[in-house]
């Protein structure tokens, strides 16, 4: 009896202590983010570095404006939103509503393995493939370009959306759908108008997740986006936040090793600010599950 | 008692986060007899120069296992300001000197030559530097006003920090001003870059530059090892390390000038990307 006790009570401490380790990593490097992010801010000033347009960070003076990376990273992402989610969402209908049961049992590892491919992977194959042919197909003269990073992270976002959604499509109690049925309306009517609705909150879940990778993927894009920090344009070369800070990392000092660290601290907020969306649409869609 | 425990526990724990990055005392050097090097070399200067002094404190140190050569990147004006305050035992500069920092022995180790690359279905051979001017600050932007096609240029070149592109803005004298097309973090990604695309113009380590790409001669001369040494390859900057006239060097330190000279550590040099300077 007491030995159970204290097997217990060991073993509690055990988990108290793994937790206390990932909570000190969290809290830690949140500090250690605001601490190192903050002076340069203080230093260039809050509205320059944010809004400036111009980025030359060894040039004399230097200057230290990220409003194109900031661009850069929002319109990259917003493509990559614009075709992988009508792709990842009808994908995620396919597999759960109209193929066969063996046919989605094939396909869905095959969708699973795209998650498990490492970035460098796909940079690798866009710098490769991608870049050359958007250098032929548009005619414009480097294919480094945002589009060649939209359509990368359209394709890594892919399996984010497509298997969250299809486990939302899944989980829609399949009395709504045979209601709907019984009324009359077709399996397409059935599928667009119950069975999507129905698992909104579990699809936009998703959609959220993959907007979280597509923002943070530094690797992949830098591979083909040219990194020149432009204000973006569709076929012109453009640097995005991550790529920003892994370009200059190496060799930088000073101020601009500051401002670096400064710009993971606005990335920061960004990806603080999908988590706390992705947090408040799972609860929601949790409540709505239990009504 | 339990509470106090685990916010004692955390507590610990976020402190051993913080700690740990210190930067490493470094010991003054000494000298040992009977003809055995110990100590510590610092060096202290260029960032171009960190490849070159990485393989060679390498050898050095393998050679030498008592010394302990510290390498600290801070840029070339630095490290002649570390050296003439004997901050640094050698300073690391890969400018030469100007005229008003006086006081100071320079020891030229090695040669960076910097070529130009294009595409080799590129027809443009020769160019001068004006027009790499030119085409580095987008004033020319299309070939046929260089002799070649009628294509756009596609300017690519290296991360802003980089020795390479350091060198090769303030050689052809563009700094801070190149429209580049694509910026890239490695040699052999510019290569790479510039061999796959027809219209492109890259600059390289001339030590990297392989058969995948055509080497542009510079005013008429071809960059190679010779026109380098003798200087009528005019993209070109020396590496030097400084020091202070006057002062007393380690033992160690002075091995470390003469190892860097010597004829047995030129392929180290040449690993580097550089030249060795005789």
């Amino acid at each position: 009896m007491k030995q159970k006790n204290v097997t217990e009570k060991i073993m509690n401490t055990v988990f108290i202590i793994c937790a206390l380790i990932s909570i000190t990593a969290v809290i830690g490097i949140t500090a250690y983010m605001i601490v190192s992010g903050l002076p340069a801010i203080k230093e260039i000033g809050l509205r320059e570095f944010l809004f400036g347009r111009v980025w030359k960070s060894t040039a004399s003076p230097p200057q230290f404006g990220i409003l194109p990376f900031i661009l850069s990273s929002l319109f990259a992402t917003f493509g990559a939103v614009l075709i992988g989610v009508p792709m990842g969402l009808l994908m995620s209908v396919f597999l759960s509503k109209i193929a066969s049961p063996r046919l989605s049992a094939s396909v869905r590892p095959a969708v699973e393995l795209l998650a498990g491919i490492p970035s460098v992977v796909y940079g690798l194959v866009g710098m490769i493939v991608l870049v050359p042919f958007v250098m032929d197909v548009f005619n414009v003269k480097s294919g480094s370009t945002l589009f060649s990073a939209i359509i990368v992270l359209a394709v890594m976002i892919l399996p984010s959306i497509v298997s969250v959604s299809e486990s939302a499509l899944n989980a829609v109690p399949k009395k709504y759908e045979e209601a709907s049925l019984a009324l009359g309306a077709t399996k397409i009517e059935t599928i667009f108008k119950v069975s999507i609705p129905a698992a909104k909150s579990g699809i936009t879940a998703g959609i959220v997740l993959g907007i979280g990778r597509a923002i943070g993927e530094a690797m992949a894009v830098m591979m083909v986006a040219g990194n020149v920090a432009n204000m973006p344009e569709l076929f012109g070369s453009v640097r995005f936040l991550t790529t920003a800070i892994s370009l200059e990392m190496s060799y930088a000092g000073g101020l601009q090793r500051k401002a670096l660290f400064s710009i993971g601290l606005v990335l920061f907020v960004f990806i603080m600010i999908i988590n706390i969306i992705l947090n408040t649409l799972l609860k929601r869609g949790y409540k709505h599950e239990k009504r | 008692m339990k509470k106090f425990l685990l916010i004692t526990i955390a507590a610990m724990m976020s402190l051993a986060l913080f700690t740990g990055c210190s930067s490493e005392e470094l010991g003054e050097s000494e000298e040992t007899g009977k003809g055995k090097l110990s100590g510590t070399v610092s060096a202290n200067g260029s960032t171009s120069m960190e490849k070159l002094i990485a393989v060679l404190s390498e050898a050095f140190m393998a050679k030498n296992p008592d010394v302990v050569v510290t390498y600290e990147a801070t840029g070339s004006g630095a490290g002649i300001t570390a050296a003439s305050e004997g901050m640094a035992d050698i300073g690391l500069s890969s400018r030469d000197l100007k005229g008003n920092e006086m006081g100071l022995d320079t020891t030229v180790i090695a040669i960076d030559g910097i070529a130009l690359i294009v595409n080799k279905e590129n027809p443009v051979a020769d160019l001068t530097t004006e027009q790499i001017a030119g085409l580095a600050k987008g004033g020319i932007s299309n070939w046929k006003d260089v002799g070649g096609n009628d294509a756009p240029v596609v300017f690519i070149g290296r991360e802003a920090g980089s020795g390479t592109r350091d060198g090769f803005e303030s050689i052809v004298k563009v700094s801070d001003e190149c429209a580049y097309e694509q910026e890239l973090t490695s040699t052999g990604a510019v290569i790479a870059a510039v061999a796959a695309n027809k219209n492109a113009i890259g600059y390289a380590s001339v030590a990297a530059v392989g058969d995948t790409v055509n080497m542009v001669k510079v005013n008429g001369v071809v960059c190679t090892k010779e026109t380098i040494l003798d200087g009528s390859y005019p993209i070109q900057r020396n590496f030097n390390i400084i020091t202070k006239q006057g002062a007393e060097l380690s033992a160690a330190a002075k091995a470390f000038i003469q190892f860097a000279l010597s004829d047995e550590v030129s392929d180290v040099i040449a690993k580097a990307g550089v030249i060795q300077a005789k």
